[in-house]
């Protein structure tokens, strides 16, 4: 669905992305997964063209993602970060329909939409008439999955989403994201630092490394076959959590 | 969306409010006479027009108009018509670089530039020496070279007069003078001083009625030392084929106010004790019936019409750079947070207009706007009124002062959106106008507000320097105050500006309100 070759991005002299290639299956949730400032974000960004790559190629569907398409392919492509990025000045609701106004949907078919989105993220209808400021980590991080999802997007692009969050809610969030990941089949990419996380959401984990990819495969590929010592490192800092469910 | 109605419907009504206020059109046929800041002329001023009245002209006087340069500049494009001045001033200050000798010269000179002079009014307004006269007499002085032989008097001058180049120094030198203690002091002082003794001799000028109050012995300039400021009254030469009854009116008072004559109107007017003041138009009537037998209606409008009528040109003049500077400013404010470079050159020059002395700008203006509106005449049919003298001006320089808040508040509140923000508007797939209308001025309404409420306040008070062009407001009344050394008059323009302040700032507050989303108004409680 999205495919990434010979990217690469340096500011100044810091290298974050080193040339290299990666292919995202359609339909599959994919983790990237690396300590930080590895370069997750930055891979993101490339992807719905936040940022362009200073050589190689990024196309989404075949589409190359550059200026003259990125109206287009970012309707396509659903973007949550850790903080939401939720515009302060909007109700949640405004804030979901925002982009569904601007390309001229009318009024029941919004309404509908936001009912069933809402319903799929698990948020209160009496809080969509919220302002930001008024919500929860929790709610706020639903508000802007359902602002993502809008459109119905193809691609669903998510930076630590769950990143801010206390943990219990983030484990109903986790358990929440699964079901929506199943019952939608998008092709997703998913940010985070913990391997738990990856491994119960992801279908395909690609381990990052200063800005190159270390190992890519399933969570038994990562754990029974590291291909270096830095990712028997990186599994070994975290199996403790790793939690007896996923390993089985 | 309500919000935005009800911001655009308040605009309007206060848009509709001030027009309706605003200043009168001028008739392309009626005669503007001008006059300068300080009392002697706006007298003059009110001569002149009533005698233009008189003779049948339809003849307005725009009083304070301004200094020296901006009436010449005024009288030059054709702004006003006619303004009484001093052939000094002329010759030493407007045409100084041409180094103009004979009257004759200088009419010549004044021919060029489309400009008429009459013949003079009879005094000269010049520095003149005085002393009491019973010490005079005492010591047998009546010309200032009789004062070499008492090397002892006390003189007192004014600063100014003991520090302009052809004040003292060269008196002294001219003169071969030896007087030793010679002080600089105010000049209300300087005629304490007189009345104590504790001073032999002081400068005044020929006109002022303290040489009449005081009774003060004028010493002949025996080797014409001060150059002659004759009264004269300057008219644009089209008069002459489009008005000549007004210029034949103007010839009939000539050469009949003495220096005399012109001391004791001034003193009516500005009395040197405690005698009530009179109006300068009523000052002027009355010459003009004991003079010449012409009976002139004088009106004067009471103290709360002088107020309206002034809160109506305040008014004009704010809301009518305000609206465009906050229509220009906030593009530009919206272009230098976009663009870095662009930016800092947009906020440079923006800054550097606030630093222009803001007489310098009114007077810079007046040529440039003139052309333009003449230009637009041209082309449009109508010059939108920028021919006029006053208001274009301070309008003009009111807008460039104002550009620097809202612009420079504008980039801040755009630039200090949260970076998630912004990124999170652009990945949506908002084009740039929609995340620039929805999200970015949106959220940078409360900072912009701030700006464009600070540059209100700033132009509230700036607008009272209109007055110093002629475009009224409550620094007309403050400016007269001042000449008149009447703080009640000072208050009357001062009291309304500071309450107009007060209220612009509570206008702006309430308008937050409105125009601030209410999403960035909560507070997490
Ligand atoms: N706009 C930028 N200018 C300069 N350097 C940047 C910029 N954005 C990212 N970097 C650098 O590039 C590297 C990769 O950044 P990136 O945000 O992709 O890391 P990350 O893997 O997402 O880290 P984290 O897990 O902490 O979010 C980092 O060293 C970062 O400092
Ligand atoms: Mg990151």
């Amino acid at each position: 669905m999205l495919s990434l070759e010979n990217v690469a991005k340096q500011y100044g002299s810091l290298q974050a992305v080193h040339p290299l290639s990666l292919t995202i299956e359609r339909g599959r949730t994919t983790v990237l997964i690396g300590p930080s400032g590895c370069g997750k974000s930055t891979l993101i960004r490339l992807m719905n063209g936040l940022i362009r790559p200073d050589h190689g190629r990024v196309t989404c569907d075949g589409t190359l993602v550059a200026p003259e398409n990125l109206l287009a392919l970012r309707r396509r492509i659903g973007y949550v970060i850790q903080e939401g990025g939720l515009f302060p000045h909007l109700t949640a609701r405004s804030n979901v329909t925002l982009l569904a106004r601007h390309v001229g949907w009318q009024g029941p078919k919004i309404t509908s939409r936001v009912a069933e989105l809402a319903e799929l993220v698990h948020l209160d209808s009496d809080r969509l008439d919220q302002y930001p400021v008024q919500l929860s980590g929790g709610q706020r991080q639903r508000v802007s999955l359902m602002r993502a999802l809008m459109l119905d997007p193809d691609v669903l692009l998510l930076d630590e989403p769950l990143g801010a969050l206390d943990p219990m809610i983030r484990s109903y969030l986790q358990s929440d994201l699964r079901n929506i990941f199943q019952s939608l089949h998008k092709t997703v990419v998913l940010v985070t630092h913990d391997l738990n996380e990856a491994a119960f959401l992801g279908d395909h984990i690609v381990l990052l490394r200063s800005g190159e990819v270390v190992q890519q495969g399933s969570i038994d590929d990562l754990c029974d076959r590291p291909v270096d010592p830095f990712v028997r490192e990186f599994i070994n800092a975290q199996r403790s959590t790793l939690s007896n469910e996923v390993r089985e | 969306m309500t919000a935005c109605r009800t911001t655009l419907g308040l605009l309007t009504v206060l848009g509709c409010a001030v027009l309706l206020t605003g200043s009168s059109c001028d008739g392309t046929q009626a005669i503007t006479v001008g006059s300068k800041l300080f009392t002697e002329s706006v007298i003059l001023g009110e001569i002149a027009t009533q005698l233009a009245v008189n003779a049948g002209a339809d003849a307005t006087h725009r009083r304070e108009t301004g200094g020296s340069t901006v009436l010449w500049e005024a009288l030059k494009t054709g702004q006003i018509d006619a303004y009484p001045e001093y052939t000094g001033t002329l010759r030493q200050e407007i045409l100084s670089q041409l180094g103009l000798e004979s009257d004759e010269e200088l009419a010549a000179a004044l021919a060029r530039y489309g400009v008429a002079m009459s013949r003079p009014l009879g005094f000269s307004n010049t520095y003149v020496l005085g002393m009491r006269k019973a010490r005079a007499a005492e010591l047998g002085i009546t010309r200032i070279s009789d004062l070499t032989q008492h090397p002892a008097l006390r003189f007192g001058f004014s600063n100014e007069f003991l520090e302009r180049g052809d004040g003292w120094q060269q008196l002294r030198a001219h003169y071969g003078l030896p007087q030793e203690d010679v002080r600089g002091l105010d000049h209300n002082l300087a005629y304490q001083g007189l009345g104590s003794g504790a001073l032999d001799l002081i400068d005044v000028y020929s006109t002022d009625p303290e040489i009449q109050y005081y009774d003060l012995a004028i010493l002949e300039d025996d080797r014409s030392f001060f150059p002659d400021y004759d009264a004269i009254w300057l008219y644009r030469q089209a008069l002459v084929e489009t008005h000549p009854e007004a210029v034949a009116a103007w010839g009939r008072i000539t050469g009949r106010i003495s220096a005399e004559t012109m001391q004791a109107l001034n003193g009516r007017a500005k009395p040197p004790g405690d005698q009530p003041r009179v109006p300068e138009s009523q000052v002027a009537a009355d010459f003009l019936r004991d003079e010449l037998q012409i009976e002139s209606r004088v009106t004067t409008a009471s103290t709360s019409q002088q107020i309206l009528a002034r809160t109506g040109e305040h008014l004009y003049l704010v809301f009518w750079s305000m609206l465009p500077a906050i229509l220009t400013a906030i593009p530009l404010g919206v272009v230098a947070a976009k663009y870095r470079t662009t930016g800092q050159g947009i906020l440079g020059v923006v800054g550097i207009l606030q630093t222009i002395p803001s007489l310098a700008l009114l007077v810079l203006l007046i040529k440039p706007l003139y052309d333009a509106g003449a230009a637009l005449e041209g082309v449009l049919g109508s010059s939108f009124g920028l021919t006029r003298l006053g208001e274009p001006q301070a309008i003009v320089a009111l807008f460039l002062y104002s550009l620097l808040p809202i612009v420079r508040n504008t980039a801040a509140g755009i630039s200090g959106i949260a970076h998630s923000v912004r990124e999170s508007a652009e990945a949506l797939g908002l084009t740039r106008a929609a995340r620039l209308l929805r999200v970015e001025l949106p959220l940078a309404s409360g900072v912009m507000l701030a700006g464009i409420k600070t540059a209100a306040v700033i132009n509230v008070g700036f607008a009272t320097l209109g007055a110093l062009i002629g475009a009224g407001g409550y620094g007309q009344p403050i400016l007269t105050g001042i000449r008149l050394a009447d703080y009640s008059l000072v208050l009357q323009g001062a009291v309304p500006a500071a309450v107009l302040a007060v209220v612009v700032q509570g206008v702006f507050e309430l308008l937050e309100r409105v125009v601030v989303p209410r999403g960035l108004r909560l507070r997490r409680s």
